[in-house]
């Protein structure tokens, strides 16, 4: 009763306000952070947007005028870019098998009760996320890859073995490899987050039932983690798409351009070549590949917080 | 699962004890590297005994310029968030406590900016960057961290303060309490540890990136990221200096990330998993 009586007070000074300067304080308060977003981040898009249609090359400063789809034609022509395109698709694909997997493993085995120490360990193995990206590159193809001095060689010799050049002879897989070490942390605490929620009592009943450990994870478990793993896909599928401190340290993007990926491209294109209406033109194409993820990914957010309102 | 016989369980300790070993390992050799003569560390017999050194240290924070790029770290990365937590508190707020039809919508609209890849933009904020003599700076850097991090950090919060019971606001107004009031008084210090360790997983991403870093800062304003990213080409050279410097970049962080597990898996999925 009081708090309805304090809350009606309070609708009733909010009603005095009036809606348009109820309105007003709201802006106020949200308005900063809109404003600021769309100045960072969508006004630059829409020049891009212009961009992507006009000649612009920063070393050709006579180079000027509306291009048409001249960029668009020219970034579809380009060999590279096509190569890039599908690098960044069997990057990004690659590395979320790899990361799912693992990660399921990896969240399950940290979930085990019987394990000792296990807070510790999952702490331990959930390290490589917050390396540096370079660091991470540095790291592995220095002191861990390097074909004369790295430990990987070390280990190969020990074995008999002729030491292998990974990132020269096996650029693609070095770097899902790698990209997968950094990010295997993140499915696995989103889906350990996701796996403490399932109720005890329910595996119990199951193993009651008689099902067997692979019986109860495979239709008590993993139902409850369809949600999360759906999420864990897309958001990955956004973070993949953006990969460039791993690259810059490790292959540059080659040998060749084994391991450009469209963020790659789009760098190289306007600082190698400062050809802006094509890098432009590229930008457009990684945009529109994050936006064919982001619509699910955002209706999926959007449901949920429409069922926590 | 609570009947777990003791093979299984020993052999459950096992992986799980390997799995940790088998993911820290680089970091564990990156950081004894940084320990080694630069000979020894790019010895062709891998050295896990020795006798330790600190010159490689001691090179990094005398001889180079560790310093100059660890400021601008702390600058941009302390800066950034200092700059989303202002925005963004009164943002959350109003969207936790002043809810219209419109919120969800204004909310929807800032994660998915999180989502459109950096490179869409890069092009446009190099160029402009370079009119307003903003390249190469550490001002720079940080105005565009805020707009990286400024999602996530009012995500996170608006999720806080939803957790702060709307009563207390009520009976604060009857008190006749402004909204300048609640939000600084009130709702500020209730929320707190989560507005804190909000600001950490800030600090965490806007210190490791490095598209950023790499494209637009070179000297001047440039983090570690950058600093680091010069080793780059050292084939089995100055493997302990490479370690050292790498080690000093990236352990404070790496002990704030350890602490903000929750905070991150909370942040990064922008409420896509429950």
């Amino acid at each position: 009763m009081a708090t309805r009586a304090i809350r009606s007070t309070v609708k009733t000074r909010q009603r005095q306000l009036g809606k348009a300067s109820q309105g007003m304080i709201s802006f106020l308060l949200i308005g900063p952070a809109v404003v600021y977003l769309f100045v960072w981040m969508l006004v630059p898009l829409a020049m891009t947007i212009y961009y992507s249609f006009r000649n612009y090359n920063l070393i050709r400063p006579t180079f000027t005028g509306w291009a048409g789809i001249a960029n668009y034609a020219n970034v579809l022509a380009d060999p590279d870019f096509l190569s890039a395109f599908i690098n960044t698709l069997v990057l990004v694909v690659a590395s979320l098998i790899l990361t799912i997997l693992f990660g399921l493993f990896f969240a399950v085995l940290y979930n085990n009760e019987h394990v000792f120490g296990r807070n510790i360990l999952r702490t331990f193995a959930a390290s490589p996320f917050f390396i540096m990206p370079v660091v991470t590159g540095l790291i592995w193809s220095n002191l861990m890859m390097n074909p004369s001095f790295g430990l990987l060689a070390a280990l190969w010799r020990g074995l008999g073995l002729v030491p292998i050049d990974f990132l020269a002879q096996f650029p693609m897989p070095s770097l899902v490899g790698i990209v997968t070490w950094q990010w295997t942390p993140f499915a696995m605490l989103v889906l350990l987050a996701s796996l403490s929620g399932v109720p005890e009592d329910l595996k119990e009943a199951a193993g009651l039932d008689g099902a067997g450990a692979w019986k109860t994870f495979r239709h008590i478990v993993l139902p409850q983690l369809g949600r999360p793993l759906y999420a864990v896909v897309m958001l990955e599928s956004i973070f993949f798409l953006v990969i460039f401190g791993q690259i810059y340290v490790t292959t540059s993007g080659g040998p060749g351009t084994a391991t450009t990926n469209l963020p790659y491209y789009i760098y190289l294109q306007a600082f190698s070549a400062y050809n802006i209406g094509a890098a432009s033109a590229g930008a457009i194409f990684a945009v529109i590949l994050a936006n064919i993820v982001a619509i699910f990914l955002v209706r999926m957010i959007y449901s949920n917080i429409q069922e926590e309102a | 699962m609570n009947k777990m016989s003791w093979p299984g369980k020993i052999g459950v300790n096992l992986l799980a004890w390997l799995v940790s070993i088998l993911m820290f390992f680089p970091i564990f050799w990156l950081i004894l590297s940084s320990f080694k003569t630069n000979a020894l560390a790019a010895a062709r017999e891998p050295a896990f005994i020795f006798s330790p050194t600190m010159a490689s240290y001691v090179n990094a924070l005398v001889n180079s310029n560790y310093w100059h790029y660890a400021l601008n770290s702390v600058y941009t990365a302390v800066g950034s968030t200092l700059l989303c937590v202002v925005l963004g508190v009164p943002a959350a707020y109003s969207m936790a406590f002043r809810r219209s039809k419109r919120t969800d919508f204004t909310l929807l609209w800032m994660l998915s900016t999180k989502m459109l890849p950096a490179v869409g933009v890069l092009v446009p904020i190099y160029i402009v960057y370079k009119n307003l003599h903003l390249l190469d700076s550490a001002l720079g850097l940080t105005l565009i961290y805020t707009a990286m991090n400024l999602p996530i950090v009012v995500w996170l919060l608006y999720t806080y303060f939803k957790d702060v019971p709307g009563e207390i606001l009520e009976a604060a107004e009857i008190d006749g309490a402004s909204l300048v009031d609640n939000i600084v008084r009130i709702v500020t210090p209730l929320a707190l540890p989560g507005i804190i360790s909000t600001g950490l997983l800030a600090i965490v991403l806007a210190w490791n990136e490095a598209f950023w870093a790499i494209n637009i800062t070179n000297v001047h304003g440039a983090t570690l990221s950058v600093f680091v990213s010069g080793f780059k080409s050292a084939r089995g050279q100055f493997w302990a200096n490479m370690s050292a410097a790498s080690t000093l970049s990236v352990l404070p962080i790496l002990v704030a990330g350890w602490f903000t597990q929750r905070q991150l898996v909370r942040g990064l999925t922008f409420g896509a998993v429950k």
